[in-house]
């Protein structure tokens, strides 16, 4: 099974991850029409730089791990939460946004929304390309998708 | 094993822990035959969303716990309406309500908890009265109220305040009695649950804290302390649970204050095991054995006694209390056990408090808006975070406990440690 890996040696910090990720969760074409005055709800997101601490400089990515022995869709009290072809995904219609999942996810990576149903990363398989846009749009390689 | 001559596993019960338990058993054993049987007569559902269903966010349909094909799909035969009357370990058989006798070789016990209903004078010749513990109470109250009914609920714990807010917007009052003094009284500090009494009274909600009803006269109660004269047209009874340990304990299984299980999810009984909230098991912060009746610890329980029943020895030892609740614009989240010193902060919107002793991190509460402005990171955000660091234990001095005990993150931990959780270092 691919899974997204991050190698924080190579991260800019550049934040473009978490723009390709929302330009695709809108389904529009053109990046610069989709995400102009929207407000940007990334399923990525970048941590580090820190001031004042040792992760100054020091960045990385982070999104969802589709774990192995997933907690958030164990622990999913609608159902809302599956894993199909190692992919974890949320069915909106069905979550209530009880945050159950984000009170249970070990990486942080599940969100709320103001819709109510929450929020992940879906590897972008509504895209069909194949490969996450953030990995494809990641300028340095400190995003791959690999099998291991 | 035919159904004539039995089933290679049965599973007493249809919520979380027994779906738990049929997708634990087919992760190892994809053939042997399971039957489930449960005094409900639904598809499996998922219990906590009662209140979203009166609410309106959910519906009979999007409300059940598992597609409708999952019976099939997993090789599940139902027995569903019926109850189990008895378990006979040594015949390794069980007895239903309508004259059957069905042999298992493995048996879950998931069957849950039962309203407590304290004896009160005058609480037979109320008419109108309800519990809020599974569908069908649910169903029958929704029939109930009217837009013109004084709803009167006895216990503002969990269950009592979200039927509350299950039904606020369709009933003309809602007032609570309750013994304890405040909100929550079992999940929250004094601090935390004064600010979620005072959410629920702007919304119009009526609180007579540590006090209880005397007698019951027809539609007016009479509360002990304070001597006020409650008239209402509605009451539910959300007092608490009683775990439903009956059919283990009058088989000799070994029980407390529900049935005593391993980190295997057995009982004391040969070949039989529980999961859910009939059940008390250790938890990894404390080590006490306690009831932690919260639905993802039914499920890992279930899934871990799957498991062990399709004959792969498998223990799950990291079992916690926690809770999300979400109502009336707050998410309130917490874990763990509040023991051990604080650190607290509270901006007035966002409240963080997380306890800590001997190098580890104990519990937290964590209250935020579910809509919080914009650029506002919530308190509540990444606490999965800190749940971890919770169940695993994980030492505070092998992280950066100031960065991350104002908000959470990996950044916190250390390269090698991040490397291993990110999967960049090789």
């Amino acid at each position: 099974m691919k899974r997204v890996y991050v190698n924080e040696k190579w991260c800019l910090g550049c934040h473009l991850c978490e723009y390709y990720c929302a330009f695709a969760a809108t389904g529009k074409d053109d990046m610069a029409r989709a995400l102009k005055g929207v407000k940007l709800r990334p399923r990525i997101h970048i941590e580090g730089d820190e001031k004042g601490s040792d992760l100054k400089n020091v960045t990385f990515a982070v999104s969802c791990r589709h774990c192995t022995e997933p907690l958030c869709v164990k622990g999913c009290i609608t159902g809302a939460l599956t894993k199909t072809d190692g992919v974890i995904s949320v069915d909106k219609d069905k979550c209530v946004g009880c945050y159950t999942c984000v009170l249970s996810c070990p990486y942080g990576c599940i969100q709320g929304t103001d819709e109510g149903a929450v929020d992940k990363c879906e590897l972008c398989v509504s895209t069909r390309e194949g490969t996450p846009r953030c990995v494809a749009g990641c300028p340095n390689a400190a995003i791959v998708f690999e099998e291991r | 094993m035919g159904n004539n001559s039995g089933y290679k596993y049965v599973i007493i019960g249809n919520s979380a822990a027994a779906v738990g338990t049929v997708e634990g058993i087919r992760r190892i054993d994809t053939a042997g035959s399971i039957l489930i049987i449960s005094d409900e007569p639904h598809h499996t559902y998922g219990r906590p969303l009662i209140s979203y269903l009166l609410l309106g966010k959910t519906d009979r349909q999007r409300m059940k716990y598992r597609p409708d094909d999952f019976y099939e799909k997993n090789g599940v035969t139902t027995k569903l309406g019926v109850a189990v009357t008895k378990i006979n370990p040594d015949e390794h058989t069980v007895e239903t309500a309508d004259g059957e006798t069905i042999a298992y070789e493995k048996l879950m016990v998931s069957t849950g908890s039962n309203p407590f209903v304290p004896p009160m004078d005058g609480l037979d010749a109320v008419a109108n009265k309800f519990t809020f513990q599974n569908l069908d109470s649910a169903l029958a109250l929704g029939e109930a109220i009217t837009s013109e009914s004084d709803v009167l609920i006895i216990g503002a714990g969990l269950i009592g305040l979200k039927c509350a807010e299950g039904i606020i917007d369709r009933v003309r009052s809602v007032t609570f009695v309750d013994m304890a003094p405040k909100v929550l009284p079992s999940i929250l500090e004094d601090d935390a649950a004064a600010i979620i009494k005072a959410q629920l009274e702007a919304v119009g909600i009526n609180f007579y804290l540590g006090d209880s009803v005397g007698s019951f006269d027809g539609n007016v109660a009479t509360l002990k302390n304070g001597g006020e004269k409650l008239t209402f047209d509605v009451l539910v009874l959300a007092v608490g649970v009683r775990p439903s340990i009956a059919l283990v304990k009058d088989a000799g299984g070994a029980c407390g204050r529900a049935i005593t299980v391993d980190s295997r999810s057995a009982t004391s009984l040969p070949d039989v095991y529980a999961a859910g909230d009939c059940t008390e098991s250790r938890d990894a912060v404390t080590g006490d054995t306690k009831v932690m009746a919260i639905l993802p610890n039914a499920y890992l329980q279930g899934e871990t006694a799957g498991i062990n029943m399709a004959g792969v020895n498998y223990a799950f030892e990291k079992l916690i209390p926690c809770n999300a609740i979400g109502f009336f614009g707050k998410h309130i989240l917490s874990a763990g056990s509040y023991t051990g010193d604080v650190y607290f902060t509270n901006d007035g919107t966002n409240y963080r408090k997380l306890f800590y002793s001997d190098n580890r991190l104990n519990g937290f509460i964590l209250i935020g808006d579910k809509h919080p402005k914009d650029g506002e990171i919530p308190a509540y955000d990444r606490a999965g975070i800190y749940t971890r660091i919770i169940r695993e234990r994980i030492p505070l001095d092998s992280l950066d406990f100031e960065l991350i005990r104002d908000r959470p993150g990996l950044a916190a931990f250390s390269r090698a440690a991040r490397g291993e959780l990110l999967g960049g270092e090789q």
